[in-house]
């Protein structure tokens, strides 16, 4: 099957970019992670992963596949199974027709991942579109070329347990809209992006969740040690899963700029530049958070606090131009 | 961030792979730029690794001493702590705990042996012994 690989930021819009984009409407990974209204802010001190809290730059898991295909009209269908072998017979069948098929699964049981990145992350996408014999050809967008990998560790991978589980999720494009009116859905997507950030009734999302948090930093508690694995937790959120840089905030600016080019859009245009300069000052934030770890005192909670409420409001102010401009 | 400010510090964490970030080029446009690496998601990175090998360390010598099972090395040395096994596996915690203990650990059957293995993803043999213990 020719199947294009395309290297991309972030794992679910880089898969159903290019899995829509195969189907044959072109989309680029920005458009399909701005269009879900992906970007967003969560502190969620309940759930803890490895002991520390959860804090999500973006919607969760499944979230941009579903909302992207929602606004756009474009028919995914899922797939989970109860049994391992029927989900690899059922991937393989699909393969075979010459279909590339996404999968969502676990990070630990990929073979190809570099040994530091291996974490027990459930929520990892890729493509597959190709079979020879035992061998799966996997496009995992996050990698520069394309990948093989045997049908025990995918099959292991497909299957891990624990938090949310893939249960051998697959999924694959039904069929295509006639045409997309972007004149219509940047603007609803813009809006409905707006509001999470601002409007979300929790205090722990949006905005209010990176205030949330900078109150968290200023009042730290515990040993030098357990605040350096909760200082260098926010930046593995941020900046390793996957994110394109300064958690998504690049990739959304990428979004507003093709955005604005489509509408011929002036406003769109210098609201991708504020989101930029926020996105500089997200980079500045992990920047001294890492510096704080590795010296205790070296920038202060107070001052990374105060930092992140920086980061709070100027990305606050981007919110609220984009909010009056969509609902003109 | 422009082009010219992605960074390029060979990070150890992506043994030689390359990712992608999105940054300006000099006319202001956003297009795609590989990375190989940052040195502050490196220090943040391999600070959580390193957080897994201490404990897995810590019970390396608990194992040595006869007061843990070589399941708590292995359960560390997965990159699980409790929380995230007893979710993995469905055994309560406090049963897991018990399985850590090697009077307990010496009881369990083959096929509960071969349940933890499947899970770290490796061999009953494997799941028996510990680095620097042949026994």
């Amino acid at each position: 099957m020719n199947f294009t690989h395309t290297q991309s930021a972030h794992c679910e819009s880089g898969v159903i970019a290019s899995l829509v984009t195969h189907a044959g409407l072109p989309l680029s990974e920005p458009m399909a992670f701005g269009l879900a209204n992906a970007l967003a802010f969560a502190y969620i001190p309940l759930v803890k992963l490895a002991g520390q809290p959860l804090i999500a730059y973006r919607l969760p898991p499944r979230f941009i596949i579903k909302g992207l295909c929602k606004r756009l009209g474009v028919k995914v269908s899922f797939r989970k199974f109860s049994n391992p072998v029927m989900g690899a017979e059922a991937l393989n069948a699909a393969v075979d027709r010459g279909q590339p098929v996404g999968l969502q699964t676990s990070v630990y049981y990929l073979p190809y991942f570099p040994e530091e990145m291996r974490f027990h992350f459930n929520a990892h996408n890729l493509v597959v579109y190709g079979r020879d014999g035992d061998n799966y050809a996997v496009s995992d967008p996050v990698f520069e070329e394309p990948v093989t990998v045997a049908s025990r560790h995918l099959n292991k991978a497909r299957f891990a347990r624990g938090p949310l589980a893939p249960k051998g999720l697959m999924y694959q494009v039904e069929s295509l809209p006639d045409k997309i009116d972007y004149a219509q859905v940047i603007p609803a997507a813009i809006r409905k992006n707006c509001k999470v950030m601002l409007g979300a009734p929790l205090p722990i999302i949006g905005i209010r969740g990176m205030r949330y948090m900078s109150r968290k930093i200023a009042r730290l508690k515990g040993d030098h040690h357990e605040q350096r694995l909760f200082l260098g937790h926010i930046v593995r959120m941020q900046e390793e899963i996957g994110t394109g840089g300064a958690g998504f905030r690049f990739l959304y600016a990428s979004f507003l700029q093709e955005s604005a080019g489509l509408l011929k859009d002036e406003a769109l245009a210098s609201a991708s530049k504020k989101m930029t300069d926020v996105g500089d000052e997200w980079r500045a934030f992990a920047l001294s958070l890492v510096q704080e770890c590795k010296q205790a005192g070296a920038v202060g909670t107070h001052a990374l606090a105060e930092k992140l409420l920086g980061c709070a409001e100027k990305e606050a102010e981007v919110w609220r131009f984009l909010q009056d401009w969509s609902r003109v | 961030m422009r082009f010219d400010q992605v960074p390029q510090d060979n990070s150890s964490t992506y043994a030689g792979h390359k990712k992608v970030l999105y940054a300006q080029d000099a006319a202001g446009h956003y297009v795609t730029v590989q990375s190989s690496g940052w040195a502050v998601e490196e220090a943040a990175t391999c600070d959580a690794v390193a957080e897994y090998e201490a404990l897995a360390e810590q019970a390396r010598l608990a194992v040595l001493a006869k007061a843990q099972s070589p399941l708590l090395y292995h359960m560390y040395r997965s990159r699980m702590d409790l929380p995230l096994l007893a979710q993995v596996s469905g055994i309560w915690r406090w049963r897991i705990r018990r399985h850590c203990k090697p009077q307990h650990f010496s009881r369990l059957t083959q096929k509960q042996l071969q349940f933890y293995a499947d899970i770290f993803d490796i061999s009953v043999a494997e799941l028996k012994t510990i680095p620097g213990c042949p026994a």
